[in-house]
């Protein structure tokens, strides 16, 4: 178990290293014209060269990289062009409120997907039926799309749920609830509708096996075998699906917060691209790297904790 | 968004089976439309801008923000341009969009997919390893961050996207390589000398391009979410309308005009549902699924339902299991009853070994599992009756079946590792039924586990208790069903096969287990086997089965000596030559 996971940790080390340098190379490529849209457009050659050397875009891609590379290591991602701020603890207060809600839903999605996927598995007949119809518009509606829906109907016409903000947990738990309630239910829709397939047809999946069978031959009851062994051996896709979720919950909740006008990782991630503050949006890949790298090794470890035999053959 | 997860049912079948699954696809009600509205969008894509009575950029001061009407039939966003001519000019980059990327992904996804699985080795192990680490990024962060670079750029979109998505190609394509790489026409094509190329190209992609063509159509309607979310938080290229830019306009101006946030969302939403139909409605094409196959099996199963009490009962004997009549089927989409077991009789009595023998496909142990009432999906006895010392089992339910298995009849499989949990130690599968059935404690049931492993010759008891089940040999796992049979004693044991999946070594000493356990124990046992030798060995009378039908029953001797029925004789003739005599097996065991 413990090289199993100290395998996966190099793994993620090497991707974090991968996607550093690739998102380092391509976008610092383009260092120059960089420095003339910060300098602004009346700012003449020299005050342009002068940013330039400021920011050490004048020095060889390799160069810089190596001095990014050097300081990220100590967990200096360096500062904001813009706002001069150090670049991780802005990272860190975004991705708490990204993570408030991607979380929120990810629980949502397990507990609805992981419910249905099973009762229409085991029940089949119009449960199964109404899965597939509904999953279908579940997967066609795009999650902005439900949000503007949500906010027009919950909040602008009946007024229950706030259209717009954030409020941290900490300061009031009831408002937090209250913000997150539409965001968390437009980031659903589609991951619900695609995860209780899944968790279907694993579970229809292991229900075909010959264990079950003989499991069921021995009088133990049909609940009794679905509870006790088959959701264990139907957890590992399950997991899988999960975790490819949770990251296209993240990256979903880019759109969703310009909706709600949440203050998250997806807001600092679309501001800083459109202001060309590339310090910040090198640290937003790298620190969604290291979110995916930790959720995927969590699910590696409970997948190996399931099954014996994955953690053996990985 | 969920562009990973929308995974295909990899559906190989045969090639006689794809050569209609366009033609079946048109005949599912769901798919012809889906299709025609999926046309009816191409065509709009296509021609639509050409056609445009109001020019898409033009702003008109009296259309701000306007409530349908007779110049703007949607109405006007909130430049004053016409809705409706903007989501038809917007089509066009929205449905571009997502072939483009979608085709991008599958032309790297397929190839490098086609490479590593017909070549392996470390081509397989490096592009899977990019692969995996290309799959894990959230495919809108990403574009976010490279907008950086691109700018408001729609082709160079598409291209990164593309890009993101490959992966889920290759994993697909990969898989379904390997599944066909092993099969005979390949090895023929490698053996004729044909170059790789064409082998790929021929007979591989041949053979999987149909689930390659149902996850094109789910990627399509990926990337359209995907872009459209991508314009609507404004990356997208502002002098081009796009449904997603629309969408961005109608949230701007969402309190001063309430209907226009409609339009392109459900143009999006029509054309993703339209494509993931036609996907669904491909899917079953394929996998040869009749949509109406459910009625029909309703109707079945209601007429038998009436049928079935009109068949007379038999006086009962005094044997211990009964079957009368029994006729297993299973309900076929065109609402007939597949046959599997027709019209089979005949009698177990206590302390007695019968032996139920027939070639593969006679159903035998289709007659075998409608004992225990654990036959696979769609399989159901049709007709005639199964008595349990008196009992019809006929009128029993789930929960009344549930309390005989196991402690009245019990079951010992053929293939011995795929009848154990892979999961759950070996002692834990072994002592949760002792402990449920017969309501002992946690304690008293690995205790009586033990002594059971024990009882089947199991040198290390402990060792193997605390086992799973990838840890033992299949024979070692035989002998723990075989355990697990025995555990909650039953005076019935229906064994499948139980020495098929074995070496020859060890299945002599797994049917000393079960004799030995018999005579102990003075079991009834239904063996099926195919095999004259094992019933030699241990049966008192056979009941020969052929094509669903009892051929011959009788005394062992008796078939031995002067077998009466010609398939009784064929397979005697087939089985019995240049087996071992049972010494000769046990000397070399010994």
């Amino acid at each position: 178990m413990l090289t199993f996971v100290l395998k996966r940790v190099g793994a993620g080390i090497l991707l974090l290293f991968g996607v550093s340098t690739v998102t380092f190379a391509l976008i610092y490529a383009g260092g120059a014209d960089i420095a003339a849209q910060l300098v602004g457009d009346d700012g003449d050659r020299a005050a342009v060269a002068a940013k330039a050397a400021e920011l050490g875009l004048d020095q060889p891609l390799v160069v810089q990289y190596w001095r990014w590379l050097t300081h990220a290591v100590t967990g200096d991602l360096g500062e904001s062009w813009y706002t001069s701020q150090p670049v991780l603890p802005t990272l860190f207060d975004r991705l708490a409120v990204t993570l408030s809600i991607v979380v929120v839903a990810l629980v949502v999605v397990t507990l609805a997907s992981v419910t249905i996927g099973i009762v229409a598995a085991v029940r089949r007949g119009w449960v199964d039926r109404m899965l597939q119809t509904t999953s279908v518009i579940g997967l066609a509606i795009p999650n902005f799309w439900a949000a503007l829906i949500l906010v027009m109907t919950f909040a602008i016409a009946l007024g229950w749920f706030p259209a717009t903000g954030y409020v941290p947990f900490g300061e009031s738990p009831n408002l937090w609830a209250a913000s997150v309630v539409l965001p968390v239910v437009a980031l659903c829709l589609a991951p619900i509708s695609a995860t209780a397939q899944q968790v279907r047809s694993a579970v229809m999946g292991v229900l075909e096996q010959d264990y079950v069978r003989t499991l069921r031959a021995r009088g133990l009851s049909r609940r009794r075998v679905l509870w006790g062994h088959v959701l264990r051996n139907a957890a590992p896709p399950g997991l899988t699906v999960l975790s490819l979720q949770f990251i296209g919950m993240v990256g979903g909740a880019v759109i969703i917060e310009r909706i709600f006008a949440i203050n998250g990782m997806g807001s600092l991630a679309v501001d800083a691209t459109l202001k060309s503050d590339i310090p910040v949006v090198v640290g937003v890949m790298v620190l969604m790297t290291v979110v995916v790298v930790l959720v995927n090794l969590v699910i590696d470890i409970v997948n190996g904790l399931i099954n014996p035999k994955a953690a053996v053959s990985a | 968004m969920s562009e990973q997860t929308i995974t295909t049912s990899p559906a190989i079948g045969q090639s006689v089976a794809r050569q209609g699954a366009f033609r079946r696809m048109l005949a599912n009600p769901m798919g012809l439309t889906a299709l025609v509205v999926l046309g009816v969008i191409i065509l709009v894509a296509a021609f639509g801008p050409l056609l445009l009575w109001n020019d898409p950029g033009h702003a008109r001061l009296d259309q701000v923000n306007s409530s349908p009407n007779a110049g703007y039939l949607l109405g006007g966003d909130s430049a004053g341009r016409d809705i409706l001519s903007r989501l038809v000019a917007g089509s066009r980059i929205t449905v571009l969009g997502g072939v483009v990327s979608a085709a991008v992904a599958a032309v790297i996804g397929v190839s490098f997919g086609l490479a590593a699985g017909y070549k392996g080795r470390s081509f397989d192990l490096t592009v899977g390893w990019i692969s995996d680490l290309v799959m894990v990024l959230p495919s809108t962060i990403v574009l976010v961050a490279m907008f950086t670079v691109t700018g408001p750029n729609a082709v160079l979109v598409m291209l990164i996207l593309g890009v993101m998505l490959a992966p889920s190609f290759f994993r697909l394509t990969r898989s379904l390589v390997v599944q066909v790489r092993g099969n005979l026409y390949v090895d023929a094509a490698k053996v004729s000398a044909l170059p790789d190329t064409r082998i790929v190209g021929r007979h591989i992609l041949a053979v999987i391009r149909g689930p390659l063509i149902l996850h094109f159509v789910l990627m399509t309607s990926v990337s359209i979410i995907l872009q459209a979310g991508f314009q609507f938080i404004g990356l997208g290229d502002p002098n081009v309308p796009t449904w997603g830019s629309m969408l961005q306009d109608a949230f701007r101006s969402i309190y001063l005009s309430d209907t226009a946030f409609v339009w392109p969302g459900l143009a999006i939403a029509v054309t993703v549902m339209a494509l993931l139909l036609v996907g669904n409605a491909l899917r079953d094409a394929l996998d040869d699924v009749d949509p109406k196959a459910h009625q029909a099996r309703k109707r079945a199963a209601a007429a038998a339902k009436a049928q079935r009490s009109t068949v007379p009962a038999r006086p009962l004997s005094g044997a211990i299991l009964q079957v009368d009549d029994l006729v297993v089927g299973y309900d076929q989409a065109d609402g007939e009853i597949k046959k599997v077991v027709d019209g089979v009789s005949f009698e177990l009595n206590a302390g007695e070994v019968v032996g139920l023998v027939g070639e593969s496909g006679s159903g035998k142990t289709q007659t075998a599992l409608s004992i225990l009432k654990l036959l696979p999906t769609g399989g159901r006895v049709v007709e005639g009756r199964i008595c349990l010392e008196g009992q019809d089992l006929g009128g029993l339910d789930e929960d009344a079946m549930t309390a005989i298995r196991g402690v009245r009849v019990a079951y010992v499989p053929q293939e011995p590792m795929s009848n154990l949990d892979p999961t759950a130690k070996i002692g834990t599968q072994l002592a949760e039924p002792i402990r449920v059935r017969l309501k002992v404690s946690r304690k008293e049931a690995a205790e009586r586990a033990l002594s059971l492993l024990e009882q089947v010759n199991i040198k290390d008891p402990q060792r193997v208790f605390d086992s799973y089940p990838h840890e033992i040999s299949g024979g070692m796992a035989q002998r723990v069903l075989i355990a697990g049979a025995v555990s909650c004693d039953p005076d019935v044991i229906i064994a499948d096969e139980p020495t098929t999946a074995l070496d020859v070594t060890v299945q002599a000493e797994i049917l000393d287990i079960l004799r030995n356990l018999q005579g102990q124990r003075n079991l009834a046992v239904l063996l099926v086997t195919h095999n004259f030798g094992v019933v030699a060995d241990l049966c008192d009378r056979v009941v020969v089965m052929q094509k669903g039908k009892v051929a011959e029953t009788g005394d062992v001797r008796r078939i031995f000596a002067e077998p009466e029925h010609p398939y009784t004789r064929t397979l005697m003739a087939a089985m019995l030559d240049g087996r071992p005599s049972r010494r000769e097996r046990t000397e070399v065991t010994a």
